[in-house]
């Protein structure tokens, strides 16, 4: 089968021919697929700092988050399908994160809100901040803004929506055969420093390397 | 005008005080410093005779200063009365040697727990005598104490902002590529993580009252059936990051812990290198439910090193600004207070519309709705638009009013709330100036302290109202206290409109550089969590040599193991939610 | 009688409900359309709301106040044929007064000379850091830098932006903030004029 040829039937408005519209329903598993996950993004209920009120103002009635299926905020991570990183991560906290991301199921998709968790923030140069979450989580989209106004929170939870339409069953990590746990991040160590063990060797040749420059 | 309740002025205060301590008590002589230094061997016995019989009961804030080029550590104190008047301010100096050590005042003023542990944490002042001095914010095993003066971060840069590499030549890089790590990493020399023992949390463990008694051996039947539990740092309802470790006796908490730095941003290092101008975006971020009171409490301090007025209109604004903070603040108290009571959602909703009113005002005023930024030295930086302060008035005279009754018609007689609330003890007075708790806690156990009117600042002598106070010290005086202060702050905002006056805004010209003379100053104001306090010390540089925040939120968590104790654990939660704390100004 | 107080409750909850319909019945029997019209949206937030308060962005989006601030992003005066004249004239106050730093300015040097040129070279902000506090735009003396009103920039990356993608029109900038923008042109016309009338005094 040529898959190229039936790719565009994943986006939203593919065109149907004139010819069998009203007459026949065309879709495809992703789509089906996609367009289920997109309206039940649920969020797992967790808030680091300031992003985490204007988090809360957007699931109020004003912008009324539940318009997107995302208003079931979930304080447990096995039933939650997005962590919306809401505020500056520290080195502190950063260990609690990874093993709460760890324990949520596939699919699973992180949302940096805000210039903290995106990059440090304006908090970036302090000496308890993680320089942004994509340190250690793989992030799909990025708000910036600090905070961003609840407006610009659904606009990058659209964001999200468009990324999940992107996606097709076939390809999707969670499904690929002997790659359970694709996603998994091992846990930082908190030393004299936070310490991510995936770099540890790298870490210490840098250490090394510091004394003899000394 | 009030004239200030207590009958010494703080002249006289400080003739006896030498007079009662001529040996070890001296005035600070240098220029723009104020207060005593106090000798470090006498410091326990000064504060008790400062307690007990100069009146100042209430301990507000704790701090250390590192003087690096004079070798000395200092330790600052300030004290206040209940009763009202201008605070005082003591000191004691330490030779900068390892370890600082200084006498802990823990047992004079309870307030001082966290507050000792803090400085211990971040300058490495020792405090004699603390019977729990652990890390407060930074974990156990990290290692520097990084606000001492000679600590340097990982993407340290240069020593004060604005940075040389940003222009002319400013070519973008990230931090990270200048650190040896690549990344905000500071390991010390040959470190390998091989030979490296992580610390455990047992020292937290063991401060708890199971595991100091364990080896107690006839204790140990009774206190066996303990239970350790942990709640947070992810926890619905600790109001963020927090973390509590709990001793349980079945559901009966016998002993607890928090612990905080979750939510550690580094206020006090960053504030240090900032300009002073560059701070006040930042203060916003520390309570950032009511960033017109954070920038208000740091205008002030700065204001009064720099020795200049306000611009009248801009007062009037200030006030306003506030005194709406206050009532937004209020209302998602109550919004969320209900919710950690189990219902979810319908009255926090209710609260949640009224806030975003008031917070529209915010964004048409500052831009922002919540990290406003508004306040400038000697003013506030654009003015309010009539349309705005027509919108205003709206809602001060219109909505609020009618939104409070109906909050209040809608929960107050509530059986389950009732049952919930009533005959819990929170606090009663002298639990809560022993421990420093300020704000609506303070006032709702009988004492009748608030800065606006036992302090006054701004133009607060000028309006007509009364202090909200309530005599049970229960949680439902706690709560209801809430709604007073609603109604007195609408009293003020009612004056405050009516009163306002035309003219400039700012009483300085527009000035990114502003000049500082050296010296020390305590800003205070009355935020709606309590007590908020800048401490500022000038060297006359651009940047400020010590900035330190006195955050409400943080020290009213010292009283909350006295609070908990032997209360159940469903109510621990509750009670949680009356000290109304927000992590940003806890951990800062 | 005990469960007054909860009956109470719930009358309020029940106004509230019934508030839902009867506002949206009002409006329709005046005629007027309650959603997706800028009425229906200044009505939702002004003192005067009852009924639901949802403002359903994306269709329906919140009129924005002028003063409302969220990424800076740069100006330029359109010349003629299209030709960008940026305001900015690399003075790097900008850079200095930012809080977190987070604004890189390359000055241009003319090539002959060695000296400066009023013009950047390149300008980048990273908008990871920014904290959108607006001392750029406030401390700005060329009108060269203000700050946007566009918040949906969410994006699958890191966000640095450089001088092409800071640059916006001027015509962009009277728009989301005309009452500024007049004030601003007629400082600066006052001012041209002034220098106008002392060089021809002078002269």
């Amino acid at each position: 089968m040529e898959e190229n040829k039936y790719e565009g039937l994943n986006l939203p408005n593919y065109n149907i021919p004139e010819d069998i519209q009203n007459v026949v329903s065309v879709t495809t598993i992703d789509r089906l697929y996609n367009w289920g996950r997109r309206w039940s993004v649920w969020p797992l209920m967790f808030g680091l700092a300031c992003c985490a009120i204007e988090m809360i103002a957007a699931q109020a009635s004003r912008y009324d988050m539940a318009r997107f299926g995302m208003e079931v905020m979930r304080p447990t991570p096995r039933q939650a399908d997005m962590m919306l990183v809401s505020g500056t991560v520290t080195k502190k906290m950063l260990p609690s994160i990874i093993r709460l991301y760890n324990q949520m199921p596939e699919p699973k998709y992180v949302v940096a809100m805000g210039a903290c968790a995106s990059s440090g923030g304006p908090f970036k140069e302090g000496y308890n901040v993680v320089a942004g979450i994509d340190k250690f989580l793989p992030v799909d989209v990025y708000i910036p803004g600090c905070p961003p106004t609840p407006q610009a929170l659904i606009a990058g939870m659209i964001k999200l929506q468009e990324k999940i339409d992107k996606q097709s069953i076939k390809k999707v990590r969670w499904y690929e055969k002997g790659k359970v746990d694709s996603n998994y991040v091992p846990m930082p160590i908190l030393g004299p420093d936070l310490i991510d063990v995936r770099r540890s060797a790298e870490f210490e040749a840098a250490a090394v390397k510091k004394e003899g420059v000394a | 005008m009030t004239a200030p309740a207590s009958t010494l002025t703080l002249d006289l205060v400080s003739a006896s005080l030498v007079a009662r301590f001529p040996d070890f008590v001296t005035a600070d002589a240098r220029p723009g410093f104020s207060g005593f230094i106090v000798k470090k061997e006498n410091l326990v016995e000064v504060a008790t005779a400062l307690r007990d019989e100069f009146g100042f009961d209430l301990l507000s804030s704790v701090t250390g200063v590192d003087y690096l080029a004079e070798n000395k550590m200092e330790v600052v104190y300030h004290a206040h009365r209940t009763t009202g008047g201008p605070g005082l301010v003591f000191k004691v100096q330490a030779e900068r040697v390892d370890p600082v050590e200084v006498p802990s005042l823990i047992d004079v003023w309870a307030g001082a727990d966290f507050q000792e542990r803090e400085a211990w944490d971040l300058l490495g002042i020792k405090f004699t005598g603390h019977p729990d001095l652990r890390r407060i914010l930074m974990w156990e095993g990290f290692e520097g104490h990084p606000l001492r003066k000679d600590y340097k971060e990982a993407f340290f840069e240069e020593e004060t902002k604005p940075y040389k590499s940003r222009w002319p030549e400013g070519n973008h890089t990230y931090a990270e590529f200048k650190n040896p790590f690549r990344d905000n990493l500071n390991l010390p020399e040959n470190f390998s993580l091989d030979n490296y023992q992580p610390q455990t949390e047992d020292q937290l463990y063991f401060s708890l009252e199971r595991s100091s008694q364990k080896h107690d051996v006839g204790r140990e039947k009774e206190m066996g059936d303990h239970m350790v539990v942990n709640m947070g740092p992810h926890h619905p309802s600790t109001h963020g990051v927090l973390r509590v470790a709990v001793e349980l006796n079945g559901e009966t908490i016998t002993s607890l812990k928090p612990v905080m730095g979750y939510l550690h941003r580094n206020h006090d290092k960053i504030g240090e290198r900032n300009t002073y101008l560059q701070i006040m975006p930042y203060t916003d971020r520390l309570d950032y439910f009511n960033s017109m009171a954070n920038n208000f409490g740091y205008a002030i301090a700065v204001e009064k090193l720099m020795k200049i007025p306000v611009a009248e209109r801009a007062e009037y604004i200030r006030v306003i600004m506030t005194e709406l903070s206050r009532i937004q603040n209020h209302l998602i108290f109550i919004g969320m207070l209900i919710n950690d009571m189990g219902s979810m959602y319908t009255p926090s909703l209710y609260a949640f519309e009224e806030r975003e009113l008031i917070l529209d005002i915010f964004e048409a005023v500052s831009g922002a709705r919540m990290m406003c930024n508004y306040f400038r030295f000697g003013g506030v930086v654009r003015d309010v638009p009539e349309d705005v302060l027509r919108k205003i008035k709206d809602l001060v005279h219109d909505r609020l009013p009618a939104k409070t009754d109906e909050m209040e018609r809608f929960l107050n007689e509530n059986e389950v709330l009732v049952a919930r609330l009533k005959g819990i003890h929170v606090l009663n007075a002298e639990e809560a100036t022993h421990h420093s708790v300020t704000g609506p806690c303070l006032r709702a156990a009988g004492v009748p302290y608030d800065l606006r009117r036992a302090d006054p600042y701004s133009v607060y002598d000028r309006f007509d109202f009364d202090v909200a106070v309530r005599y049970n010290g229960d949680m439902y005086d706690n709560y209801l206290i809430r709604f007073d202060e609603i109604r007195q702050s609408l009293r003020i905002l009612e004056q405050a409109l009516k009163q306002i006056p035309g003219g400039p805004i700012n009483s300085q010209k527009p000035q990114y550089q502003v000049r500082v003379p050296a010296g020390e100053a305590y800003g205070r104001v009355e935020s709606p969590k309590g007590e908020l306090a800048y401490y500022v010390v000038s060297n006359g540089k651009p940047n400020p040599y010590r900035y330190h925040v006195r955050a409400p939120s943080f020290v009213n968590l010292t009283a909350v193991e006295t609070m908990c104790k032997g209360v159940k654990i469903a109510d621990f939660v509750v009670l949680l939610a009356m000290l109304d704390i927000v992590m940003g100004e806890v951990d800062r | 009688m005990y469960g007054k107080g909860i009956l109470k409750g719930l009358g309020v909850t029940l106004k509230r409900f019934a508030d839902t319909y009867l506002d949206d019945i009002s409006w329709w029997l005046q005629g007027r359309k309650r959603y997706y019209t800028q009425e229906g949206i200044a009505h939702r937030s002004s003192k005067n709301t009852r009924g639901i308060f949802t403002v359903q962005y994306p269709e329906e989006q919140l009129i924005q106040p002028e003063e409302f601030r969220y990424v800076p992003f740069l100006v330029y005066n359109e010349g003629a044929e299209g030709k960008k004249e940026v305001r900015c004239t690399s003075c790097g106050i900008c850079a200095k007064v930012c809080p977190p730093q987070c604004i890189w300015i390359v000055r241009t040097n003319d090539p002959n000379t060695g000296k400066p040129v009023p013009e950047p070279k390149n300008f980048y902000i990273d908008m990871d850091i920014c904290m959108n506090c607006g001392f750029c735009a406030e401390y700005c003396p060329f009108d060269a830098i203000k700050m946007d009103h566009d918040f949906a920039i969410a994006s699958y990356g890191r966000n640095v932006y450089n001088l092409e993608k800071l640059l916006k029109p001027a015509s962009y900038y009277a728009e989301i903030r005309p009452l500024n923008y007049v004030k601003e042109e007629d400082a600066r016309k006052a001012k041209e004029a002034a220098k106008a009338a002392k060089a021809e005094a002078a002269a």
